[in-house]
């Protein structure tokens, strides 16, 4: 109940102390149900009817003391029940105008007396007493409400077993139940009201337009508004109508009344007093009913549209469901939003208001409307290929209604969506992929600014090239960057119009346009206007013009729009990647003497924004390829000699984005770009540092590079860049580029003397997760020398290392992993590592779901088996490790394989583990993987298979197996190593009669031989001791043959 | 014109005009005398273009359209407000509108939009100049308001100094903010492409030249 009247009622909002319920249905309806369930409860409930409120309920009464008959000690003014509690007090006094009542059953009979004054007395009270749950059941009940599991109470009751906290237990379960009825009665009732909004509104209107026109089949013969302009909160109602909730005004034609003039407000549709022909002012007033909404109106009012209606309405569900059936799964949602909101079925329109009760309706409700939208117009448009043309066509047409740019744009969207899927699949991530174009908040006010870029942009329609001019230069007065202004130019057409002018012959106007555009475009949702509006195409057209500011111009706003996956698309297939690495020249031929004119930039400026540009676009592999293609390498490391910051940004920029691909890498080489790039690391701006570190951390997979990167003096600032640890990018940057150098030996040896490594040990701790990556990385690397690991372990560098262990993000587990194990080398460490319960940890991450991080992890236990004190206890002490283990080897990832091997043995190094790993199955698991032609694999395989022979019969059980003669081929693989540990696992397999013969058979005795002159000499040992027990096998056969 | 009178025009003219050469002064003299047509040369009176032919070299050249415009150019051009552009008003007005700098082209523009020479732009003046520069919307009551409005935007965005007029400075400082304000009241300026068509008819490649 308390839920219910906290959440649900309507409070009046007047003021602080007693606030009175407001009269509306629902707190009545609510009322209502509180008076049914207290007036029978003393005959459903007589038990708890008699328990005695912890605190009475209060409230002034409007009963006359004379009303209560039977059962009441009655006075003139006051009023005493008979029934008493044991304390001889009154259930129920009276002293008018106050009543205290304390039970249940006294409740139920005052309602009984109340008669008709019920309602006002429930009112009174639940006034009153707001919180009544705690005065019936006292506090500690009240406050347990919100969790009420049965075990809760079922806790309580075992615990203090007298019979009145049982009763008030039920009495609390029942009140619970009355709450919840209370919740979902007023949620029906809630659901009932309804309030139109302009997207409903709107859409039952184009949706009746679409099936309005000439004929018999149509439901009406026209509708239109009454306005062309729409508002952006998508009202047409002029603003002193909107206060009163009026959306739009419509004049409907059905086939057989007169033409209908109808408001659709907020809180229905009703037909109004009609348009006045002379002046074409509308009558405001109210004529008929409301009704909730159009087509229930519309069904009223005409007969013809009623039943017109009917048969559409089977029509085309019908067809949606055909439609639906072709399209794939991730269309469902909208066809399913769509059928909600036909508006033929007001029930579903019901429905969703019931979904939405509560919340915000604008914007909750706006969502599926504008998707079926889209699906529905798309369906009419045809095939998706047709978008393209669509979009040049629309171009054309500049004036329109206000509307058409958004509906267009939606079409568009859900189009592209399966042109996205169909077409070619890019290498860039989703993180800068289109974000949902969220319309203004439709209620919020329009800001002065929006009404003067309306009446601009209506001058850049209607003006000459000089008032177009002037209407350009005012507009960017306006601050371009806030997004109100940005949308305002959009939502007024202003985007058709400026794209447009891009397509004139007037140079002021393109550059007076390409201003704005560059500046508006910093809005995502404004870049995809572009592209949708076809503005791309013409604006790399543009860079083929022979005035150097428009090139600018144009190719920083490319830059800015080529932000997403379509945009550097379109882009690419507009010929836009040649055409721009064409700017990039510029600064190589400026020898030249220009054309003098007003509009030009300097030839570096062209080159600077075809930089930036590229650098938007490199984001896609096809446009590094394509970037590659057009020759701009060279020219990228051309501008790289330069010494302009600005400059040095983008093409840094670019070639940091496009060394991600191989063919770069070795480009990259072959330029002598690592030099500039080392050189631009000692440069004072951040942002250059950052752009420079990235290039490295990419190139640097190569070792070549790695040392070129040493050479050239690199490393040096790397390490002093460590220092500075507030820019968290560029940190993130370096940090990388210190990882990936630190792969090579020499580097790791530059940086220990650069004090690096304390550095990076130092920034094991509060630094975001990219940062961290790169740091534990670079000390994985670090670490597999021995004076590194020492360093890392006076630094305090476990301890952060161990603790992030407990991370979730897999490149940073892996890398943890590798630095743990790395350490785990050193017995000192090692200790460190077990004291902090770091093997613990590196185990359970075999449960990893990333075979990366499993891999990882089995191969930094390897150490530590082999360096903690008492390996095999610690071993069993892990519940269910092993068994763990065993399991691994069902992987099918080589490198888990290898890693679990490797693991396995070490493991088996102890007794008693290799016992237990016996019994969990492991030489079947091991004997299964023989087959494999992965030489890593092999060399761990084969040793894990010498070291599990030390068991019991498992000797004999690898050989039932069949894992002896796929070992036998082993000794054919080029590897040394696989050899060396192969030939381990025979000697130890030779001991077993059985498997001599088997590898006799498979040829071993003759590789065996070659690897006795090995130079190895374990593997000779080895390979003789094999060999050896061969021969004494067959000389006793021999033996026993003869005697 | 004897040949020895045309090169000591030619030299004294380049010699007053920093953005020609001298094999540019000449060609354009030629131009000029081409234009003027064969009227013989004689003492007292002047020979040039008047304004008729001069706006017809405007409409044809270099496709300016708007009628005020042009007289105020031809204006500008005509230094001793004879009514005539005379061999050195061309090449010194040329030289301006062709290859003149900033600093020159928003004088020449600011004379050609001061239409009645008192150092101020009115707007009155802008009023007039921009009247043809919207299209009438026949919904629209008073026509005029859009054009008065443009002022305003104009005003707002150029007046400085607040005083409901621009000054010299005013629109000095508002074109060096933004270039794309310098021809603000109309084309008075070639455009970019006529320009270039311009000046390679009339400078034609010398050798070319000599074999004429």
């Amino acid at each position: 109940m308390g839920v219910a009247l906290t959440r649900s009622a309507q409070w009046s909002a007047a003021g602080y102390g007693t606030r009175t319920l407001e009269i509306t249905p629902l707190n009545e309806a609510i009322l209502k149900e509180i008076i049914v369930f207290v007036a029978s409860f003393i005959y459903k409930h007589p038990q708890e009817a008699k328990y005695v409120f912890v605190e009475p309920l209060e409230w002034k009464t409007n009963l006359d003391p004379s009303a209560f008959e039977s059962g009441y000690i009655v006075s003139e003014t006051t009023v005493k029940s008979e029934e008493v509690d044991k304390d001889g007090q009154p259930l129920l006094s009276v002293s008018v105008p106050h009543i205290r009542v304390r039970s249940f059953g006294q409740l139920s009979r005052l309602l009984l007396t109340a008669k008709d004054m019920k309602l006002k007395e429930a009112q009174a009270c639940i006034e009153a007493n707001r919180d009544p749950v705690t005065k019936i059941l006292g506090l500690d009940y009240n406050t347990m409400k919100e969790d009420t599991s049965v075990v809760n109470i079922l806790d309580k009751i075992t615990k203090d077993e007298d019979p009145e906290s049982e009763i008030k237990m039920k009495l609390g379960m029942l009140l619970k139940q009355l709450d919840l009825h209370l919740l979902n009665h007023s949620l029906k009732h809630i659901s009932l009201e309804i309030r139109l909004n302009p997207t409903i509104v709107k859409n039952d209107i184009e949706l009746l337009k679409h099936f309005s026109g000439k004929g018999e089949q149509t439901v009406l013969e026209s509708i239109d508004y009454t306005s062309d302009y729409e508002f952006s909160n998508g009202c047409r109602a002029p603003p002193w109508r909107q206060i009163h909730g009026e959306i739009c005004y419509v004049l409907v034609k059905p086939h057989d009344v007169e033409t209908l003039c109808i408001t659709c407000s907020a809180e229905g549709v009703f037909l109004n007093g009609g348009k006045t022909d002379d002046e074409g002012e509308i009558n405001y007033e109210r004529k008929s009913e409301i009704y909730k909404d159009l087509v229930t109106f519309l069904k009223e009012r005409s007969a013809k549209f009623s039943e017109n209606m009917s048969k559409q309405d089977v029509r085309f569900s019908g067809e949606w469901k055909k439609k639906e059936a072709l399209k794939e799964a991730p269309k469902k949602e909208e066809a399913a939003a769509l059928q909600k909101a036909l508006p033929a079925s007001g029930k579903s329109v019901l429905e969703k208001n019931y979904i939405n009760f509560g919340k915000s309706q604008m914007t909750k409700r706006l969502q599926p409307s504008l998707n079926w939208k889209a699906t529905f117009d798309f369906k009419d448009k045809g095939a998706s290929k047709d978008t393209q043309e669509e979009k040049h066509g629309r171009r054309l047409e500049r004036s329109g209604p206000p509307v058409s740019p958004r509906r267009s744009q939606l079409v568009r969207k859900s189009a592209e969506k399966i042109e996205e899927i169909i077409s070619e699949s890019s290498s860039e991530s989703e993180e800068d992929e289109e974000p949902p174009d969220h319309h203004q908040e439709a209620n919020a006010g329009l800001p002065s600014e929006y009404w003067q870029i309306q009446k601009l942009v209506k001058y850049l329609k209607g003006g000459n090239q000089t008032a177009t001019v002037i209407a350009l230069c005012s507009m960017q007065d306006f601050n371009l960057a806030q997004e109100t202004c940005q949308l305002a130019i959009r939502d007024v057409g202003g985007l058709e119009v400026l794209i447009n002018l891009l397509d004139t012959d007037e140079v002021k106007c393109k550059i007076g346009s390409l201003k704005i555009l560059k500046e508006i475009s910093h809005n995502p949702q404004i870049r995809r206007n572009i592209v949708d509006l076809g503005g791309l195409p013409i604006m790399v057209n543009i860079l083929d013009s022979p005035h150097k500011s428009l090139k600018c111009l144009a190719a920083e706003t490319i830059a800015n729009v080529a932000k997403f996956r379509r945009a550097r698309r379109a882009v690419r297939r507009h010929g836009g990647i040649t055409k721009l690495v064409a700017l990039l020249d510029c600064a190589q031929n400026s020898g030249e003497p220009s054309q003098s004119s007003l509009y030009d930039a300097r030839d570096v400026e062209v080159a600077r924004c075809g930089a930036l540009a590229l650098w938007s676009c490199s984001k896609s592999y096809e446009n590094k390829e394509a970037i590659r293609k057009a020759g701009g390498i060279p020219l990228l490391a051309g501008l790289l000699k330069t010494s302009h910051e600005n400059m040095l940004i983008p093409v840094v920029g670019t070639l940091q984005e496009c060394a991600s691909e191989e063919s770069y890498r070795t480009a990259i080489k072959a330029e002598r770009i690592i030099e500039n790039l080392v050189k631009n690391l000692n440069s004072e701006n951040e942002q250059l540092q950052e752009h420079c570190a990235m290039a490295i951390y990419q190139c640097a997979e190569d070792k070549e590079t790695r040392d070129l990167v040493r050479l050239h003096g690199g490393l040096k600032p790397l390490a002093s860049l460590l220092n500075n640890t507030d820019n968290k990018e560029r940190l993130a940057a370096v940090t990388g580029a210190i990882w990936k150098c630190s792969i090579s030996k020499e580097n790791v040896t530059k940086f220990r003397e650069y004090k690096a490594i304390e550095t990076l040990v130092g920034l094991l701790t509060d630094q975001p997760e990219e940062v961290l990556v790169n740091v534990v990385g670079a000390l994985g690397e670090c670490c597999q020398e021995y004076e590194n690991r020492v360093l890392v372990r006076k630094c305090g560098g476990i301890q952060p290392l161990v603790n992030l262990l407990i991370g979730i993000n897999q490149t940073l587990l892996v890398n943890v992993t590798k630095a743990v194990g790395a350490c785990a080398l050193e017995p000192e460490s090692m200790m460190i590592i077990d004291r902090l319960d770091g093997v613990r940890l590196l185990w359970s991450l075999l449960k990893n779901p990333h075979p990366d991080v499993k891999a990882s992890a089995a191969w930094a236990l390897c150490p530590c088996i082999q360096n903690a004190k008492d390996a095999g206890e610690m071993v069993r002490s892990f519940v269910g490790g092993l068994e763990l283990v065993v399991n691994l080897l069902r992987s099918d990832n080589k490198e888990v394989l290898a890693s679990v091997c490797a693991a396995i043995t070490n493991i088996a190094k102890d007794q008693e583990n290799l016992a237990v790993i016996t019994d969990h199955g492991v030489v079947p698991l091991l004997s299964k993987l023989a087959n494999t032609n992965n030489d890593k694999l092999r060399r761990h395989l084969a040793e894990a298979i010498s070291r599990c022979c030390m068991w019991g019969r498992n000797r004999a059980a690898f050989g039932e197996y069949k894992a002896v003669a796929p070992l036998v081929r082993y000794l054919k693989s080029n590897d040394t190593r696989v050899h060396q540990a192969t030939a381990q696992a025979l000697y130890q397999l030779s001991e077993d009669a059985d498997n001599c013969i088997t590898m006799h058979e498979n040829g071993a005795v003759k590789l065996l031989l070659d690897m006795v002159g090995s130079p190895d000499q374990d593997l000779q040992e080895a390979a003789a001791g094999c060999i050896y027990n061969i021969r004494k096998l067959a000389l006793a056969t021999e033996k026993a043959r003869y005697t | 014109m004897n040949r020895k009178k045309l090169q000591k025009l030619t030299d004294t003219l380049t010699k007053n005009c920093k953005h020609f050469n001298k094999f540019e002064v000449n060609c354009l003299i030629n131009l000029f005398y081409n234009l003027v047509g064969e009227v013989t040369e004689r003492q007292g009176i002047t020979i040039g273009l008047d304004r008729n032919a001069f706006r017809n070299i405007l409409h044809m050249t270099f496709g300016m359209t708007d009628d005020m415009i042009m007289d105020r150019v031809f204006r500008g051009f005509d230094k001793d407000n004879d009514g005539y552009v005379n061999v050195s008003e061309w090449i010194y007005g040329l030289s301006v509108f062709l290859r003149g700098t900033l600093e020159e082209k928003m004088k020449y523009c600011f004379e050609v939009f001061d239409l009645n020479g008192d150092g101020f732009i009115s707007k009155e003046e802008m009023f007039h100049m921009l009247k043809n520069s919207l299209l009438k919307q026949p919904s629209e009551e008073d026509p005029d308001e859009g054009i008065k409005d443009l002022v305003e935007i104009t005003l707002k965005k150029m007046d400085h100094d607040h005083d409901g007029k621009l000054s010299f400075t005013d629109y000095e400082q508002a074109v060096r903010e933004e270039t794309l304000l310098l021809e603000a009241f109309g084309p008075c300026l070639p455009d970019p492409k006529s320009h270039m068509e311009f000046e390679a008819q009339v400078f034609k490649d010398p050798n070319e030249f000599n074999d004429i």
